[in-house]
């Protein structure tokens, strides 16, 4: 029966993508200057190995690992429950403007000096800008928005963020400030310690939390707003719900790791040939192969040859928007007819 | 309002952005009825339906098995009504089972790959109904128009809700299917549930209904038996057509015919 089949594909591929993230998450901690082999990565974590060994895994890459992990995990899930919301496959977080604008609200942040300060400004910051992104979003598309309403307000959003964030630089009367928050925009988990782990896992579990509580509301959802309010989805209270889960998990990501975008585009169009296209079972696999994404682009950009150091969000949006014009080209009749 | 009313309405009123489209409606259906709610376009049809089914705001009282429809929460009203929406949209590719088995997350049956026995039952028992059986595996964004529409109204059947509300469930199906969709709502009114139909053929409203509401410029102005309430002065006035009326093996039958 196709019930069990699926049931079973679902558990293949969870279980599959969960071995992936666990292998690159070694290939993560033995990556670097000094490259170690994964069982000396593992002597390592479990206390043996040298004293210098232990020190780059457990305090150098450990955190870099973790962060990437659950930075890109949380990205993949926010595109999947966006793209369950809004019933549209081109949804996600950095289309939509709110990784830029949890970066507008972070820069501020850094500008203003109260970064340093007080350090959970930063998340803080960068999840109200986030919130009040996609909230303003939807709000401008409306509530049927087709999909170039969508992308048009979103385009519009990360323009005025981007702008906000140009002109706090601009102002900036530090240049090398400037510069410093310029290089941090680019994306990277570089040089990240368990202070900023500690500063980005709470609001990242969070939102995760608060997206996979919802998982089945979107199931409901494909058959449109309507007929899910029917069937008992608060469809008002749910928006609210992944506007704000989306919210604390880019808000809190970005707050550490500057923009990284497209991972969350990417990671359900990469599932969905596996399990299918519920909204509801492309949750986890979606936020397992956004970890598996992020995981790989962190270590792809230290084994890449070059002469300074390629940051992270640079190539996964080199990666990413090729990606994104395919998309474009698979959804183009949509597109064409779509702003009804 | 009448004791054996299934579902009730008392001077409903309902605005769409500051225009009332519903003025005044009052009405008291039974069990076991189908009703057929015609009317031109725009004279509120949709609108009474969502208000009906708690989806737009409204003033005014609506009762369903007695019970007032604002205390009843959204999960409540949800095992109530079996709602189904104009165009029968399904947004992403999901096997058609899937959405049928979408009618039992009423009951609490929210995901399709984890029904009880009980939800299994009625999921099987409304696919057996529609006559959706052979194609519930294939993606219901491949099937026909006919065959969606079968499966839209499959889901609808699976909530085993007391009422069932269905808007131009025949729009756009072939004479074949519009026959059979009627004599699946025709079946579940005669096994008790109230199914309240919107469309605009009056031929199959006549035909299978045993109430006709007349529903023009938001305001009710017929409501009983189809030959009473589809009456000639009713058609001139309210459709602005004339029919050719006659009676075929004891069933009413009303063929629109010329503009008046």
């Amino acid at each position: 029966m196709v019930k069990a089949n699926s049931r079973r594909r679902l558990m293949i591929a969870t279980t599959g993508l969960a071995a992936l993230v666990a292998l690159l998450a070694l290939g993560s901690l033995g990556t670097g200057p000094v490259r170690l082999s994964p069982l000396t990565v593992i002597d390592a974590l479990l206390g043996g190995g040298t004293d210098i060994q232990r020190i780059i895994v457990g305090e150098i890459r450990l955190p870099r690992m973790i962060l990437g992990l659950a930075i890109g995990a949380i990205l993949g899930l926010s595109g999947a429950a966006l793209q369950g919301l809004l019933r549209n496959p081109l949804a996600s977080p950095s289309l939509f403007g709110a990784p830029q604008s949890a970066a507008f609200g972070a820069v501020l942040m850094i500008a203003l000096g109260w970064a340093d300060v007080r350090s959970y400004a930063l998340p803080v910051a960068g999840i109200t800008m986030a919130f009040a992104s996609v909230f303003v979003l939807l709000g401008v598309a409306g509530r049927s928005a087709g999909l170039l309403l969508l992308i048009l307000s979103g385009l519009a959003i990360s323009s005025l963020a981007g702008a906000a964030t140009a002109l706090v630089m601009n102002l900036s009367s530090n240049p090398f400030a400037a510069l410093e928050i310029a290089f941090w925009l680019l994306g990277s988990l570089e040089d990240r310690s368990f202070r900023h782990v500690m500063l980005a896992l709470p609001f990242i579990i969070a939102g995760a939390i608060v997206l996979i509580s919802q998982r089945n509301a979107f199931r409901a959802l494909s058959l449109g707003e309507e007929t899910a309010q029917s069937l008992g989805v608060d469809v008002g209270r749910l928006r609210l719900l992944v506007i704000a889960g989306v919210a604390l998990g880019v808000g809190g990501a970005v707050a550490v790791s500057g923009t990284i975008g497209f991972i969350g585009l990417v990671a359900p169009h990469l599932v969905r040939p596996l399990i299918g296209h519920d909204p509801a079972r492309l949750l986890i696999p979606s936020a397992l192969t956004g970890a598996a994404l992020l995981l790989a682009a962190d270590i792809a950009v230290r084994i890449i040859p070059s002469t300074t150091d390629i940051k992270v969000g640079v190539l996964t949006s080199i990666i990413g928007v090729p990606f994104f014009l395919y998309l474009i080209v698979r959804e183009r009749r949509a597109l064409g007819g779509g702003v009804a | 309002m009448n004791g054996k009313a299934m579902l009730a309405a008392q001077q409903l009123e309902v605005a769409l952005s500051g225009r009332t489209v519903l003025h005044n409606v009052s009405l008291s259906l039974p069990s076991g009825q189908l009703v057929a709610l015609v009317g031109p376009n725009g004279a509120g049809k949709t609108t009474l339906l969502r208000a009906l089914a708690g989806l737009a705001p409204s003033t005014g009282g609506i009762e369903v098995g007695g019970d007032h429809l604002s205390s009843l929460s959204l999960r409540e009203r949800a095992k109530r009504f079996g709602y189904l929406p104009q165009g029968h949209l399904v947004h992403w590719p999901l096997p058609a089972k899937d959405v049928v088995a979408l009618g039992r997350y009423p009951h609490g049956a929210t995901d399709p790959a984890r029904l009880s026995p009980r939800d299994e039952q009625a999921v099987l028992r409304a696919m057996q109904a529609t006559n959706v059986v052979g194609f519930v595996e294939r993606p219901v964004t491949e099937l026909s128009g006919g065959e969606r529409s079968r499966v839209a109204l499959a889901r609808v059947l699976a909530v085993e809700a007391p009422v069932v509300l269905a808007d131009e469930p025949i729009a756009s199906l072939d004479p074949r299917y519009q026959i059979d969709v009627m004599i699946n709502l025709r079946i579940a009114a005669d096994r008790g549930v109230l199914v309240v139909v919107v469309t605009h053929d009056l031929g199959l409203a006549a035909r299978f209904s045993d109430t006709v509401l007349v529903l023009s410029d938001g305001r009710l102005v017929a409501q009983g038996k189809p030959e009473h309430a589809l009456s000639k002065q009713i058609l001139a006035d309210v459709f602005r057509i004339s029919a050719y009326r006659a009676d075929y093996r004891n069933e009413t039958v009303i063929l629109p015919w010329a503009g008046v």
